[in-house]
Parts: structure tokens; sequence; C-alpha cells
């Protein structure tokens, strides 16, 4: 079983949108999808470390702020170049309006 | 399938082609003897990361081996025999194409001056000329940079992050003055003179010389600066000798269409050394030094080379990286009539370009790190559908760009 950690409320976070969260000294990225469901991924880009928080989410894909690499944030499945390496996700659950990342 | 030019377009169009669906021979030519690599840290990363001295590589051997692209490195292609569908490389081997796709790049301008081929003298195009150049960039080093473009502001910065002093010669009045409007110009330049630059525009070099181990730059003001190191960043020439030599029409670059076909029907060409007439610009024939179009154009290029039909439509977008800022420039921004300012409540302040009809042409912007980000990409599409949003809407910065996005669909 993961160790849930409390990550955001569902209200931290817009549809259509992502936060940062950081726990422990890692990065990790909480999406909210149009259709109101949570996924969560690592922080940062594969491609060049940058931290996709700061980029734009559309549907079911984030882009990276800087070079516009490619991801469905619901399985990290990258979409082509610049983006090769597939971004890791974890799991997340909501309870009683909270958050929850599900990591280990 | 061949691809002439181991740079960033023709490495993404010799994968592209794989991923099209070519499964015949494929052969990528790079005139480098390293595999293919990635251009922008050469003026940023790696110069003020003195320890990291590989590149940053595309793909490496295994992954075209395995993508079975047969990789000539090393070679320069010599000749184009059109009437045999051969290219000729330097070597003397012929290589077969059904389809040929020139992705030659651009080179460094170089001075037009007495004395600019000197040693002390340095261009930034490949990765040795970064590593020779960062050999310079010592503590205290006193480093003149001839020119104040993208190139050689970004390495007047990392020159000033690595401890050097640093003074900027800038021919016309503004710095940047061919990529980026004048309040960006006016941020950049703030933000270099605060790190202790000294910024000199309106200013010319009239003569270079060498005096043991320092450079003598005469300038037109009548002074003479004294420098341990020149970096020459006057922008690019297109590669076009080896599409010249072949009779292929060349204007501002190897000549193509919408769908990146040259003058002749089984040659392509692609990335910085080409230009093409652009249909969100009215047809307006480009050439753009850039990263992305080198990578889009690649794809689109490989594309069209199995026998797609797709135009090449992709707004031109353009990243510098000096110091903490990151400006963002997406659309032409000189092709526009009407500025509208979104100014954010964080201080940033997002510049639009509207034609006369009222179309969005432009946006720009400047932040720390990627503060302006998903701005400038929602005006990108914005801008890809043709959108004409208000200047009212645009000039609101609580009216977000993405709820704007929704009244243009595909």
């Amino acid at each position: 079983m993961p160790e849930w950690i409390a990550a955001c409320a569902v209200a931290d976070v817009d549809p259509e949108d992502v936060i940062p969260f950081r726990y422990d000294g890692v990065d990790y990225a909480i999406y909210r999808s149009p259709q109101n469901e949570f996924f969560a991924t690592a922080g940062h880009c594969t491609h060049e470390r940058m931290l996709l928080c700061d980029g734009l989410v559309m549907d079911h894909t984030i882009e990276c702020p800087k070079h516009n690499g490619r991801f469905d944030y619901t399985t990290g499945k990258a979409a082509g170049a610049p983006v090769l390496v597939d971004l890791k996700t974890f799991r997340v659950k909501v309870e009683d309006g909270t958050v929850y990342l599900g990591i280990g | 399938m061949v691809v002439v030019g181991g740079g960033e377009c023709g490495a993404r169009a010799a994968f592209a082609l794989r991923e099209a669906g070519w499964s015949g021979p494929l052969t990528l030519v790079g005139a480098e003897a390293v595999p293919p690599y990635e251009r922008p840290p050469l003026s940023k990363s790696l110069m003020t990361e003195p320890h990291a001295s590989a590149p940053t590589t595309i793909c490496d051997t295994e992954m075209l081996r395995a993508a079975g692209i047969d990789f000539a490195a090393g070679i320069a292609a010599t000749d184009i025999d059109r009437d045999h569908h051969e290219v000729v490389l330097a070597d003397g081997q012929r290589i077969a194409y059904q389809r040929l796709l020139v992705a030659t790049g651009a080179t460094s301008r170089r001075l037009p001056l007495p004395g600019a081929a000197v040693d002390g003298v340095y261009c930034l195009r490949s990765h040795s000329d970064a590593l020779a150049l960062r050999d310079r960039l010592r503590p205290g080093a006193r480093i003149g940079v001839i020119g104040g473009g993208f190139i050689g502001l970004e390495l007047a910065a990392s020159a000033t992050v690595r401890g050097c002093t640093v003074t900027v010669i800038e021919l016309a009045a503004q710095l940047m003055s061919r990529g980026a409007t004048a309040h960006i110009a006016t941020l950049v330049t703030a933000r270099h003179e605060q790190a202790g630059v000294d910024v000199r525009c309106g200013t010319g070099v009239v003569r270079l010389e060498r005096r043991d181990e320092e450079m003598l730059l005469e300038l037109t003001t009548g002074e003479a600066l004294v420098c341990d190191a020149v970096v020459v960043g006057i922008g690019a020439v297109p590669e076009t000798s080896l599409a010249q030599k072949a009779g292929l029409a060349v204007d501002n670059g190897v000549r193509v269409d919408t769908r990146l076909t040259t003058s002749d029907p089984d040659v392509f060409a692609a990335g910085d050394c080409c230009s093409w007439p652009h249909p969100l610009y009215d047809g307006r024939r480009i050439r753009l030094e850039s990263w992305r179009n080198a990578q889009d154009q690649g794809g689109a290029a490989a594309r069209n080379m199995l026998g797609a039909d797709e135009p090449f439509t992709t707004v031109p977008w353009f990243w510098s990286d000096q110091y903490d800022l990151t400006l963002q420039i997406a659309g032409l921004p000189d092709t526009a009539t009407t500025e509208v300012v979104r100014r954010r409540p964080d201080g940033v302040e997002i510049r639009f370009g509207l034609g006369p009809d009222g179309r969005l042409l432009s946006a720009s912007a400047v932040g720390t790190t990627n503060a302006v980000a998903q701005d400038i990409r929602l005006a990108e599409l914005l801008i890809a559908r043709r959108a004409t949003p208000s200047p009212a809407t645009l000039a609101d910065p609580t009216a977000g760009l993405k709820a704007l996005l929704r009244q243009w669909p595909h």
C-alpha cells in the first residue's frame, strides 16, 4: 500500500490546471482535469528538468513551460519531441475535500 | 530517404521519417563528428557550468541504430547530383535518394573587419566553439561582445555570471532590435546594466587588433576598448552553398513552398537554412533561426517527403534566457500595427500585437524563469487560430486567456 500524503484541498486547484507540491524534498505536480478528476506526476519535465507546474494544462495534456514538451498527465506518456522519456505518475485519492498523493 | 544536416532539424526529421512509417533505407549526414546535440545550452548552461563538457545529445548512436538510421558522421555533403538522385559526400561516397531533405542550418556571420579572424575572437555555433570560448571566461577576464542580439546577450549574461567584466557593443540604437520589441529591449538592457555589463548601443567597431595577449577594439566613438577575448554575435547566414551548387532556388535561404518543397519536387529544405511563405502572415516569406522551428519543420518536412500534403503554418516562437530572466515571443511582432498591454498583478507585462483587421499577430513578455510561459503559449494558440480578441479583453489581466481560447475552437 502506498503512503497517503495530504497534498492540497480540492479547491486549491482550478479545473484544467496544475499546482506544485513538494514533499520530503521531492517535487510533484497535482492536476485537476476538466472533468474534475485529480492526477499526480513527477514535478519536473524529463527533458531539461523544468518545473511542470508553470506549464499549461489543456484537456489531459501538460506542456512543459520551457520547450513545450508534452505529456498525458493521466498516464505520464510523452507525446513526442523534444520529450522522449515518459513522466512518472502517482496515485491520487480525494477524501472530504482533501487530495491525497500516494507515494512508495 | 537522405537527410543532410545533423543538427536539431535533421535529427528530428530522421526520427520523424521512421515515426511516419518509412521503413526503407535512411541516411543522416552530419558534418560534425558527434551525434546530434541541442544547441540552446551552448550559450547558457554549458557556459555557466564549467565542469559539464558533454553536449546535450538529442539522440545517441544506439538510438540512431535502433531506429535504423545510417548516421554518416563527420562527413560533409559536397554535391547533390539531382539527375542521378544522389548525394555526394566529401569522401567520394554517393548515397542514392528518392527524396532528400536539406537541413544544413546556418553559420555565424563573420565580422567584415581587419583583424576579425585572429586568435582571441570567438563565434558561437558549435559545441567545440562553445568549449573554446568557455575556456576564456575566467573570473576577471575582460570580454567584449560585438552584437547585442540573443546570442550576444546570453553570452554576456553567462560571462557575467562567471565573473567576467563584460562590454556589449551594438550598432543599433537598442538591443535585440531585430527580434524583440522595444519594451523587452528596455527591460533586458536594465537587467544587464544592473549585473554590471557596460551596454553601448549605437556604437560600432572600426578595427580589431591583437596586442600580445590582449585584443584592442577601436570603436566608432573614437574610444579604444581593451579585452582579453572578443565574442562576435552579429547574426547568422543560412548555409545554402550545397543547394546553390545544385541549382536550387535560393532567396534568403533555400527557397521552399508551404510544403517545404524546394524548386525540385524531390528535394525538401527545413530549419534555419530555408525561407518559406508563412500562411498566417499573408504568405510573407520568412526565415527563422529558431530551435523550435527547426524541430517542427523537420517533422513536417519528413511527413511531406512521404507524401503528406501538410502546409507548414506553425506560429514562430522564440525564447531567450539571461540571468534569471526568460523572454518569450510568439508570432511576428513587426507585422502588428496596434499594441495592447496586459499588466499582470505580478508586474509582468504581456505585449500583444494586432493587425489592421484585429487579428492577434504576436505576443511577447519577459519574466523571471517561467512566469510568462502559460500566457505566451495561450497567445500562440490564439494566433494559430486567427483569433480576433477585443483589445479590452486582452488588456484585462482578470480575463483568462484560456477562456478566450475557447471562443476560437479549432
